[in-house]
């Protein structure tokens, strides 16, 4: 049996006790905070990649003329994704932080139709995790966005209030 | 997006105008659960989000001095995440670097309660075109 370690966040303690299931984990997540509000949801996985969605909303467009989404919720996305691609890949939890994330915005989104991001982290090293996604509205091959991305492994300690 | 409207997704997150300084509008943002990332702080998203606003808001208001009625569009953005990002009011100013006929370059920056303590920085290029008539 484990024993129970006392310095242990209530986060690392909840994902030690269910392993890093990506649908679970987003799930979890996605009940409050900002992907809560965004409505993010768990499309897919794979051994190294993950895939989430979230709906067209009025109150996240950022043109009212054209009705196409703001940028800021595919930021989210994206953040989201390429961050839990590296807990996907290393079939864990750890903690991190986003040290950069870089997003070319292909082309906008169609406007009512859901955003999907599928990312990767393509290599994941002792203190930094290498991430890149694409962001689509339903054709992988057709995207809106691209990003790449770091992760920086901090200690757990600091990583939650 | 003129210089002193925001669109409804800044609304919705709780974005304001808190005053202009040196000709670009501050973009400020109270802390809400709706921008929750990790608990206790500021989802990088939501940071990210704040620091675009503040770029439009910069360039829109860029364009106005010039005479300018163009659309933009943003072609990318590349944020350096400095700090984590506190429970509090968050603030974000852009700095047009040039606004071309077709391309502008815009750095930005967000901090919350010291602004020589930045939170993020990023930069951004927008895409210029004219409005269709």
């Amino acid at each position: 049996m484990d024993t129970p370690d006392l310095n242990e966040n209530p986060l690392e303690r909840f994902a030690r006790a269910v392993g890093f299931n990506p649908r679970e984990w987003t799930a979890h997540m996605n009940r409050a905070g900002h992907s809560g509000f965004i409505g993010m949801r768990y499309v897919d996985h794979g051994d190294i990649w993950i895939e989430l969605g979230f709906d067209w909303r009025a109150d996240l467009v950022g043109d009212p003329e054209t009705g196409v989404l703001a940028s800021g919720p595919i930021i989210s996305l994206l953040d989201n994704t390429t961050s839990m691609s590296v807990w996907t890949r290393a079939n864990a939890f750890r903690p991190q932080v986003t040290l950069d994330l870089r997003i070319d915005y292909v082309r906008a989104a169609t406007p009512h139709k859901p955003v999907f991001a599928r990312a990767e982290c393509y290599q994941l090293r002792r203190s930094m995790a290498f991430v890149r996604g694409i962001a689509h509205d339903g054709d992988i091959t057709d995207p809106v966005a691209h990003a790449a991305g770091i992760f920086m492994l901090v200690d757990g300690q600091e990583w939650v209030k | 997006m003129k210089s002193t409207e925001l669109p409804p997704y800044a609304r919705a997150m709780g974005m304001e105008f808190d005053g202009v300084d040196h000709g670009s509008p501050v973009i400020a943002m109270d802390y809400a659960p709706r921008a929750m990332g990790r608990p206790g702080f500021l989802h990088g998203g939501a940071i990210g989000g704040v620091l675009e606003i503040a770029g439009f808001a910069a360039l829109a208001a860029e364009l106005e001095r010039q005479g300018a009625d163009l659309r933009i569009k943003p072609i990318n953005i590349s944020t350096e995440y400095l700090r984590a990002g506190l429970p509090e009011r968050i603030y974000a100013r852009g700095e047009v670097v040039r606004a071309g006929r077709r391309v502008a370059n815009v750095r930005i920056e967000a901090w919350q309660s010291d602004r020589t303590r930045p939170v993020a920085s990023c930069w951004m290029n927008f895409q210029l075109s004219p409005k269709k008539a």
